[in-house]
């Protein structure tokens, strides 16, 4: 046993990290969908100097990113973004804890499987907007009202999610646990819910879009801010390049949420990559 | 063969029938064992004929239909905190998300009441028994098969097992990486005074390393044979190997397990 230094050390696997890829030509890149985003930038720019298109409600793109930048600039659309971000990361967090627990009980204990699985099969396919009226009977339109529409709303659509993901855990981890002597919640806390994990990140991702659309709905429907009310208040006021701007802040808002999220997905779920890479191998 | 009285681990018409598509399957038919503390006892048989099932019962892991077996007296329901299973599929067992270091202290963790110290202290200790020092922080999944059955290994260990169970654990590395386990394995064993059960479907290898060899029939599995074996230690790969003992040893369990199977030894002329 003295050849560890050799040949083993060779044997490593390159650590975990992404494939190494061939940089791809300029027409097959990332640059050419940005290019494209660009080119019909200029389109909309062109109709709208062109009189194509009506001007009161299709102001010129450059007119629209001027006015963009101003209400940046003003301090009026951090302000509205402020309580909605505020909004849509309480219900989120709140909805995702909910869900990963109850998901962890229901794929661990029977009984919690056999009571619930009706019931969310029964609540699912309800499209969320549909029991706003109803929250707002019991909850007012305060933010507790939209906290527990996000949270209600990014809860069931992936607790079964959850559910496979404990499912598919190892027998073999969790008869490892078992000759260790670990058992009931130190097996779940311990084994079952890191071996999940990347069950609950696609359902957190999934999650995370949810909570956006219904953050900016219940804004919508009732509210006296945020940037769901900003977008609404604005069309109603013909402030139509406020309300384009609106609509972009929100674009780069799902936009950043996303890599925010993918970035800490990597880190999380890095010995997963190199894990599932190396099984494939 | 063993005295019942100075026996360690006790097995008793040990039965395990599985449910199957269109009626049950019988794993193990009355399965009687003395295992004496401190023994290498290497159990070997054609595949499926219920030997990892037996392993599974001593360790607590899997309930018997009927019989039992008692670990010093005390009969075996629940994984026992002294006895430890390793896996034969250490990529499945070893946890993913977890380092070499975290591995090999996840028994101490979640079983001893130790200070932090004294947890890495220990968990130091083993991964240089294995011979693993430099890979602390690496994942499982960055080693090669034999340098992971290796941390399998000293996780099994950290705890301080009286007994391992080992579930064909060299059989999935190349041959080489085998004869280094297997030195390893004998070596712990010799120093730390370990029993060590020993599932495997290699005769060589079980005669190789143990003090007896049981050998089971095709399911379900009884036991077909039972020898001491009386090679003297310490043991050499090449020489032991060459020993006439050896040599009779070896033949005897193929005998036993060609007949058993229905093969012959010999090409017709």
């Amino acid at each position: 046993m003295s050849d560890t230094a050799g040949p083993e050390r060779a044997a490593l696997a390159a650590p975990a990290g992404k494939p190494t890829r061939r940089r791809a030509p300029l027409w097959q890149s990332r640059w050419l969908g940005v290019g494209f985003i660009a080119a019909l930038l200029v389109l909309w720019e062109i109709a709208a100097a062109s009189g194509m298109m009506p001007a009161m409600s299709f102001p010129r793109m450059s007119a629209i990113l001027v006015t963009w930048w101003d209400l940046i600039i003003s301090g009026e659309l951090l302000g509205e973004l402020g309580p909605s971000l505020w909004r849509m990361f309480a219900g989120y967090f709140i909805g995702v804890a909910l869900r990963v627990l109850v998901g962890l009980l229901m794929g661990y204990v029977r009984f919690f499987y056999s009571l619930l699985e009706p019931i969310t099969e029964v609540l699912r396919p309800i499209p969320s907007p549909a029991y706003l009226p109803i929250v707002i009977l019991f909850l007012g339109i305060d933010d507790q009202m939209k906290i527990f529409m996000i949270a209600f709303a990014s809860f069931f659509p992936v607790l079964l999610n959850t559910y496979s993901g404990v499912r598919s855990v190892d027998p073999v981890q969790l008869q490892t646990a078992r000759t260790f002597g670990v058992a009931g919640w130190k097996l779940l806390w311990q084994i079952v819910l890191p071996a999940s994990s990347p069950y609950i990140f696609t359902g957190m991702r999934v999650s995370l879009a949810v909570a956006l659309i219904v953050m900016v709905i219940s804004e919508m429907v009732a509210a006296s801010s945020g940037i769901g009310y900003f977008i609404l208040s604005a069309q109603r006021g013909f402030k139509i390049r406020e309300m384009f701007a609106g609509v972009l802040t929100l674009a780069a808002l799902g936009y950043v949420l996303n890599r925010l999220f993918l970035v800490i997905e990597n880190r999380v779920l890095a010995w997963h990559y190199g894990y599932t890479q190396q099984q494939r191998n | 063969m063993t005295d019942p009285a100075r026996s360690f681990l006790r097995i008793r018409g040990l039965c395990k029938a599985f449910a199957a598509p269109g009626g049950t399957t019988v794993a193990l038919n009355g399965v009687d064992l003395d295992i004496e503390r401190g023994s290498f006892v290497s159990i070997v048989g054609p595949s499926g004929c219920g030997k990892s099932t037996l392993l599974q019962i001593m360790a607590g892991l899997v309930a018997p239909t009927s019989g039992a077996v008692f670990l010093e007296g005390r009969k075996v329901e629940t994984p026992p905190p002294s006895v430890i299973y390793v896996f034969q599929q250490y990529t499945r067992s070893l946890f993913p998300w977890k380092t070499v270091e975290r591995n090999v202290a996840f028994g101490l963790e979640s079983r001893e009441s130790l200070s932090r110290q004294a947890i890495a202290a220990r968990t130091q200790e083993l991964i240089g028994l294995v011979k693993l020092t430099g890979f602390e922080q690496h994942y499982p999944w960055q080693l090669s098969g034999g340098m992971q059955q290796r941390v399998a290994i000293a996780r099994a260990l950290a705890c301080r097992p009286a007994v391992l169970l080992m579930d064909e654990p060299f059989s999935a590395v190349d041959a080489l990486t085998r004869v280094g386990l297997q030195e390893l394995v004998r070596s712990l064993w010799r120093e730390l005074g370990l029993t060590v059960v020993f599932v495997t479907h290699d005769v060589d290898e079980g005669v190789y390393l143990s003090t007896r060899v049981v050998a089971l029939t095709r399911a379900p599995g009884a036991v077909a044979a039972d020898l001491p074996i009386e090679l003297p230690h310490p043991r050499n790969q090449i020489t032991t190997r060459e020993l006439p003992q050896y040599l009779d040893y070896r033949g005897r369990l193929l005998a036993q397990l060609f007949a058993d199977e229905g093969l012959v030894a010999a090409e017709p002329a």
